[in-house]
């Protein structure tokens, strides 16, 4: 065999071999594609039946049994709301937990098994968490069928996701700035504040939004401390007129969120309702996708003054 | 009984010092001295302790479970022994700085870098860190080239500003001691130049010891060689000494090549 022969022989098999490459490429496009165009269809869908029902009147006004003028004006003040209490509840327990765990833990046989519990409460079924709402914060603790409640319940939820997001985030600083910070004296806590959680802010914010994003479209454990499907009034405002200005009873008023003010309609027989739960599922992706999008942003943001 | 002058002419005592990772036995009884504004290098292979003796000096083995020291090292002027569990090991590295292997400068500007070991120290008035960070940049040779940009990122200097700003963040706070773990070993051969430069100007205001796999690197800046093997110091001497007439084969073994 001479040279030539070799090498046509050689190319035969790289482009035999190649062929796998070509096949998987293909596979993984359709796969890609699957997944993406499922949700394009779904969102254009909702896009075509809601758009036309999204106007100021829409946001401004309560629900109605007349379907042209109902809205969602206390759907998304209550999931604001709720919100708000979620995410003062989880952001300082999830990231002190995590910092504990990371920082401050010893390392034995009690805080393994408290981290893997950790990890596992994140697959635990969102209504799993609506019953623990139910009998601990609605009627051990007397908080009622309210905001505070709701609140808690979805913190609750997205505690696992805020602790692994805080772990990893000041995880992924190198161990020489935190062998930097502690060689000139710094306490744990001075190398805490000071060092790894501005270092790790990206991170941990990402985590939050994730969070609060996966929270804010939480059905089943909200349905299941009582929200009402159908409310016509505001919660009492948290600015007063009078002293001391500020005003916390809104936490114990009934309210009701997004997700169930959309499941409420679409529980109605009549089409117009219908078109009502597109508009509102609208709002909810568009909230969502912003949220994720405002964690995309923060992360590139801060991410650009820090290499290693 | 050692007189004055003999106390003033050493910086630390080490005695009958052990070391151990969990099982691993890393430091071997080690005995040695280090001489007041001298330069001592630690020489030996890889693995043979060098660097973890280095990081018995600011306990910075404590960060880490199942490490545990057995022996003293003596710090003068006022013998305390820095490995008992009753001096707290912050304590210890406000009185001794280190410089890592890697420059490893907090994302931060240049003057947060430099003034962070002073902020530790409780020191808010903004004209006395002005003139502490000045001094420390001059002192490391790095103030002509950063003095129009403080504000700037430290991670924005090149890699051996940054260890001269490391330098200059361990000498802010006018250590005792300053520890070096193989300051050149991630740096071209310009920077290394000038941090060697660097180290043989601080001994007139700081007592060091560098760790270097480098012996070059040793017989240029040090005063005092140790050499290391598998945990155990071999020898200790004058660098002439070491470099001219060892006392032992081994050292002399490894300090021509012949094995290392």
């Amino acid at each position: 065999m001479d040279k030539t022969d070799e090498l046509n022989e050689l190319r035969r098999i790289i482009g035999l071999h190649k062929r796998w490459d070509f096949l998987f490429m293909i596979t993984g496009i359709i796969a890609l594609m699957i997944a993406i165009l499922t949700f394009i269809a779904l969102f254009a869908q909702m896009l075509i039946d809601g758009m036309p029902r999204l106007s100021w009147d829409f946001f401004t006004s309560f629900p109605s049994r007349r379907p042209e003028s109902a809205g969602i004006l206390s759907a998304w003040v209550g999931t604001t709301l709720v919100m708000l209490v979620t995410a003062a509840t989880a952001v300082p327990l999830g990231v002190g937990a995590g910092v504990y765990l990371e920082e401050y833990a010893p390392k034995n046989i009690f805080t393994e098994i408290l981290e893997i519990n950790v990890t596992n409460l994140a697959g635990v079924p969102s209504i799993i968490y609506g019953l623990l709402a139910l009998g601990l914060f609605v009627y051990q603790l007397g908080l009622g069928q309210s905001i505070l409640s709701a609140g808690l319940a979805l913190a609750l939820l997205i505690l696992p996701v805020v602790i692994v997001a805080t772990r990893e985030a000041i995880r992924s600083i190198p161990v020489a700035i935190r062998e930097g910070a502690y060689a000139l004296g710094a306490t744990k806590w001075q190398t805490v504040y000071d060092h790894l959680l501005p270092y790790s802010s990206a991170g941990i914010l990402t985590g939050i939004i994730i969070g609060l994003a996966r929270a804010i479209g939480e059905t089943a454990p909200i349905i299941t401390i009582g929200a009402l499907t159908f409310i016509a009034f505001l919660p009492p405002s948290p600015i007063t007129e009078g002293f001391p200005y500020i005003s916390f009873e809104w936490l114990t008023a009934p309210f009701t969120v997004m997700p169930i003010q959309m499941f409420n309609w679409v529980s109605r027989p009549e089409e117009a309702f219908q078109l009502n739960a597109a508009a509102a599922g609208l709002v909810l992706v568009v909230m969502t996708l912003t949220m994720n999008g405002l964690a995309i942003y923060l992360r590139y943001r801060m991410r650009k003054n820090i290499k290693w | 009984m050692q007189t004055g002058a003999e106390l003033n002419q050493y910086k630390s005592h080490v005695k009958a010092l052990n070391f151990y990772y969990g099982a691993f036995h890393a430091l071997k009884n080690i005995d040695m001295a280090l001489h007041a504004n001298k330069i001592t290098a630690l020489i030996g292979p890889s693995g043979c302790g060098k660097s973890t003796f280095l990081r018995c000096f600011n306990r910075m083995h404590d960060l880490y479970p199942g490490n545990r020291y057995d022996g003293e090292i003596i710090l003068h002027p006022d013998h305390v022994n820095i490995l008992s569990h009753k001096v707290d090991p912050i304590e210890v590295r406000m009185r001794i700085s280190m410089v890592f292997q890697k420059p490893n400068p907090f994302p931060k500007s240049i003057y947060e870098n430099v003034a962070y070991g002073l902020r530790v120290r409780g020191i808010r008035q903004r004209a006395v860190l002005d003139e502490k960070v000045e001094n420390a940049l001059r002192n490391s040779a790095l103030w002509d080239e950063v003095k129009d940009r403080m504000n700037d990122l430290a991670f924005n200097l090149s890699g051996g500003q940054q260890q001269r700003l490391c330098i200059a963040r361990a000498l802010a706070t006018d250590p005792e001691i300053l520890l070096f773990d193989e300051p050149t070993s991630a740096l071209d051969p310009i920077a290394t130049a000038s941090i060697e430069e660097l180290i043989a100007d601080l001994k007139d205001k700081v007592t060091i010891l560098i760790v270097t796999h480098n012996m070059q690197q040793a017989a240029r800046v040090s005063d005092f060689t140790a050499y290391m093997y598998l945990g155990e110091l071999i020898e200790f001497d004058e660098t002439d000494t070491i470099f001219i007439k060892p006392k032992h084969k081994q050292t002399e073994d490894y300090i021509t090549g012949r094995f290392g």
